[in-house]
């Protein structure tokens, strides 16, 4: 076997190597549902979870909580299936969350809520899209 | 409504777009044709073309910026990104702020770097200048801003667009058509940073860059000229490689400065877009010169040249098509350019592609296997390596991508990104930095000497044994303990000595040949640095009180935080740290002022001096408005160790449409360390604050007397006929009392009022916020000549800080300084030879 077969082979290696560890270490889409799901069953690892800030029938914005120490918070967030769930966030609010029309929340279960150690934004008009990192 | 402006910008769009493609034409002709006057024709014609296109992409810069420079708010683009406070170099940066200005500034560069290769290459000008300005009318059309008629398909989004034509659906344009506002939108406060005036041109100038290898591999490869372009392209694959590696450092040093997740690289997919073209722009440069010293790896070359070019265009898809909308925090989003986005990659990637495969056969390629003690076998295994490592870092970022494609052929997936981006993508990248860090110590060995075994074994043991002194030293002086780290920073060191001997031996024979070995050595400092201050980075504001801060927060929260009280000193990392009270930043020069000494406004941006101030080395009287950015509030906190004090400002942000917090952290530097600290709780400004019961004490003119601890003296008393907010008639009578309060740090002026109003008595107290204190003129005694002063206190003044100590992170700054440095020999050097050949009439 020539020494450029061996180079190949390893690096074929490699590479299938990390397409596997891609697949493994990746993080899921999910609903509140599963997300729930999933911590019974003991699975820490964190998920991403697609929805929408909880509005009463004027369009506003309902649930929204300031944390005590001034730099978290907490919603209510609906997901992709309508479940409802309180979120926390151990951060100040994002700006321009108010006016997300979907928010995407990563974290995982810890008792009864939701905590989010990042959260992205979707924001409705096309002019005031700047996303700013929290 | 000045529509002038707009109108000349979008002419200068569609010139510069039609200039491009006819320079397109006519350089493709010129390219073609054999006949020597129809080449000097169509070349005159490509040539005037191009710079007709480069002063038109100058216009639409010069207009843009007018627009915002003079705020005309009828502008969307002015509106949305700029506003009058803004001072003169932010609104540089508003140019770039938005999607369309950060394609000019692309635009820009390539006009100019266009020009250069016109001026400086007369034998590939046509082709290569082909491939430019087929590149600026992709960029050109991004811009273009027009719909085509029957399709009703929008091509490009203008930057000259009016605010009422962007929202449309807004009210007030139905009603008033020409309405202007009368102040913008503003620019995001975190992007208010001199890093963000440097920092996108840089690594828009490195993009740029990558555009010229790119066109001389695709011009060699038109041409059939297979190894004569290595030689123009490889200067400007080193100016690319440092320009590109200079932007992204930059980005990580703002992050570094600004955010607060305390550390300078996050592993986001916006952050990624660029570091993987980046690593296989180093490995390209290798494989070139590698090529140019022994007739190898030409392929590998032309294969990695065009990789990163298309990378680059990847990358630009990923960031601005808004595909990664469920997967970064600060990706743009669609402005509706993504199908053209796509456009523009793919027709690179097929031409590109399509030519390689299609010339495949006719690259000349060596036959012979390159031996293990080949300089050629070593090189390759590197490029191979940062090759793999940028692979491992792009499959994960794509995932929102393969997503898209699943979903494309009727698949559903529901893959997310790793949510914990910073050990995942560490875990991986700390292996390949390993590899990374022994090979470019041993293959510099390869690279000037020839080599067998013995020779290998003689040369390599002295700088292994000094790399195996050092390391030991490193490791123990250092505690690293974890294993990985321990690797890490061997490979570190091993690279940092050997190619240190190897600098030490060209210093006497050929300086100008130590590129290399000054490069690996910031490698080697580089990889050091990371390990120390990202492995080793630690929590030292430990609250060391044994109480918490607050049974509302967390646990981790009340181990890893220190509550501050003013003037309360605390100990912390072997400093007494002592917090002062909060500061305000004055807008248009440095320095800061204290909260207590001014009197605040409606307007957030304006407060009035309480007294004569010296704020730095400007002055304001009493009752001067001071002009501030009122969005910054900054808690200033004193370390001291021995004689030695250093002043931190952590800086927290308010911003009132989000009722959020940023805050950023200030950073202490020593030289092996820096402490990096930032506000983790402040004080709510609305807060009721719970004042103690009044004291009143009676006081005689110029005497003494206590006030919450502090020795406070009356000092004047005197009648005022004008009092703010207070309407004073003939009958009425105001008077002001001057007290003075000696603080620990400076003293402090309180002037309560006392007023009799329509036989009404009435009591302005002021208070001296840093003290918590605040004083009443409560009455005035004629009969004894003293005065009743009030006093109320409350809890002092107070914030909850985090702090990282980050040893030796220096060594990173620094190792990235000295790789800077050897790409810059390197380039010399190159630019030389080139000039040589150019002389002898061979370019």
């Amino acid at each position: 076997m020539k020494k450029s077969h061996i180079i190949i082979l390893v690096v074929i290696a490699a590479a299938i190597g990390i397409i596997v560890s891609t697949a493994g270490d990746a993080s899921t889409y999910v609903g509140f549902d599963e997300a729930i799901a999933l911590s019974t069953s003991g699975n820490q690892k964190e998920i991403h979870v697609v929805g929408e800030l909880k509005k009463d029938a004027n369009g506003h914005i309902v649930g929204i909580q300031e944390g005590e120490d001034r730099v978290s918070f907490s919603f209510i967030m609906i997901d992709d299936k309508g479940r409802e769930q309180k979120v926390i966030y151990a951060e100040p609010m994002p700006s321009d969350f108010t006016r997300s029309e979907k928010v995407v929340v990563i974290g995982s279960y810890q008792d009864d809520t939701f905590r989010a150690s990042k959260i992205l934004l979707k924001c409705p008009s096309k002019y005031q899209e700047e996303k700013i990192n929290v | 409504m000045h529509y002038f402006v707009g109108d000349l910008g979008h002419l200068f769009v569609i010139t510069s777009f039609i200039a491009s493609l006819v320079t397109v034409f006519a350089y493709f002709k010129a390219t073609t044709v054999t006949a020597l006057d129809q080449k000097k024709y169509w070349l005159q014609n490509g040539k005037t073309g191009f710079y007709l296109h480069a002063a038109a992409v100058l216009g639409v810069c010069i207009t843009l910026f007018v627009i915002i420079a003079n705020h005309y708010f009828e502008y969307h683009y002015a509106y949305n990104y700029s506003d009058r406070k803004l001072p003169s170099y932010y609104l540089i940066s508003t140019f770039w702020n938005g999607q369309e200005g950060s394609f000019l500034l692309w635009m820009f560069w390539h006009a100019v770097l266009g020009i250069i290769v016109i001026n400086t290459n007369k034998f590939w000008e046509a082709p290569v200048m082909t491939v430019f300005a087929m590149v600026q009318a992709f960029l050109a059309s991004m811009v273009l801003g027009v719909v085509l008629p029957v399709l009703d398909f929008k091509i490009g989004s203008s930057p000259f667009i009016l605010l009422r034509d962007a929202l449309q659906d807004a009210p007030i344009f139905a009603a008033q058509p020409e309405f202007i506002p009368k102040d913008g939108n503003g620019l995001n406060p975190l992007l208010q940073n001199y890093w963000m005036v440097i920092h996108p041109p840089t690594l828009f100038l490195g993009f740029a860059a990558t555009l010229v290898p790119f066109s001389f591999c695709i011009a060699g490869l038109w041409l059939k000229k297979y190894r004569d372009w290595v030689r123009p392209a490889l200067p400007w694959a080193l100016f690319g490689g440092a320009i590109l590696g200079l932007g992204i450092l930059m980005g990580g040093y703002w992050a570094y400065e600004t955010l607060n997740f305390g550390g300078y690289w996050n592993w986001d997919p916006v952050e990624n877009a660029v570091y993987v073209p980046w690593l296989i722009l180093i490995a390209a440069i290798h494989t070139m010169i590698t090529y140019k010293n022994s007739e190898t790896a030409l392929k590998a070359s032309i294969i990695l040249v065009i990789a990163v070019f298309v990378l680059i265009l990847y990358s630009t898809f990923l960031t601005r098509s808004g595909v990664l909308g469920d997967a970064s925090v600060h990706s743009f989003t669609d402005l509706g350019l993504s199908g053209q986005l796509l456009i523009y990659l793919l027709f690179f990637v097929v031409v590109s592609a399509g030519l390689a495969i299609y010339r495949w056969k006719e690259i000349p390629t060596s036959e012979k296997e390159a031996s293990v003690y080949s300089r050629e076998f070593w090189i390759f295994i590197g490029a191979i390596t940062l090759c793999l490592m940028g692979f491992q870092v792009l499959m994960p970022t794509s995932i929102p991508v393969w997503n898209k494609i699943i979903t494309l052929f009727g698949g559903t997936s529901n893959l997310a990104p790793p949510a914990e981006q910073i050990t995942f993508y560490s875990k991986f990248q700390l292996w390949f930095a390993v590899i990374v860090g022994f090979l470019s110590g041993i293959g510099q060995f390869f690279w000037w000497k020839k080599m067998d075994k013995e020779e290998l074994k003689k040369e390599l043991l002295p700088p292994a044994l000094i790399a195996l002194i050092l390391f030991a030293l490193i490791i123990t002086l250092g505690q690293v303990y974890t294993f990985s780290y321990i690797i890490l920073t061997l490979a570190g060191v091993f690279t940092l000595v050997t190619n240190g001997k190897i600098l030490i031996s060209l210093r006497k024979s050929s300086p100008s040949l130590s590129g290399g070995a000054v490069a690996h050595i910031g490698v080697g400092m580089m990889l050091v640095g990371i390990m120390f201050s990202a492995g080793y980075s630690k929590i030292v504001s430990l609250n060391n009180t044994g109480m918490l801060i607050s049974k509302e927060f967390s646990e981790d929260f009340n181990r890893d935080n220190l509550l501050l009280f003013v003037h309360e000193p605390r100990t912390m990392w072997g400093y007494d740290i002592e917090y002062l009270g909060e500061r305000l930043e004055p807008r248009y020069h440095s320095g800061y002022i204290r909260s207590s000494d001014i009197f605040k406004t409606d307007d957030r941006d304006r407060v009035i001096a309480k007294f004569d101030l010296n704020v730095a080395s400007r002055s304001y009287k009493a009752k001067d408005t001071i002009e501030i950015r009122g969005e910054n509030t900054f808690y200033e906190i004193q370390l001291r160790r021995g004689n030695k004090t250093y002043t931190l400002y952590p800086r927290a942000q308010i911003n009132p449409e989000m009722g959020g917090l940023l805050v950023s952290p200030d950073i202490y530097r020593t030289v092996s360390a820096d402490l990096y600290t930032h506000v983790s709780s402040v004080m709510k400004p609305s807060e009721d604050e719970e004042w103690s019961d009044l004291e009143e004490n009676r006081i005689r003119l110029g005497q003494e007397f206590f006030a919450n601890d502090y020795v406070a003296t009356l000092q004047s008393v005197d009648r005022v006929l004008e009092v703010d907010g207070v309407e004073l008639s003939q009958e009425d009578v105001a008077v002001k009392a001057g007290i003075h309060i000696q603080g620990e740090k400076g003293d402090y002026y309180a002037e309560p009022i006392f007023l009799i109003k329509n036989k009404f008595v009435g009591r302005i107290p002021d208070e001296v916020q840093d003290l918590g204190l605040r004083l009443f003129l409560m009455n005035i005694h004629p009969e004894t000549n003293e005065f009743s002063i009030g006093i109320n206190t409350r809890q002092k003044d107070w914030v909850v800080i985090k702090a990282m100590e980050k040893p030796y992170i220096n060594v990173l700054w620094i190792g990235t300084l000295v790789l800077m440095g050897g790409f810059g020999i390197a380039m010399t050097r190159r630019i030389r030879e080139f000039r040589k050949m150019k002389e002898k009439g061979l370019e």
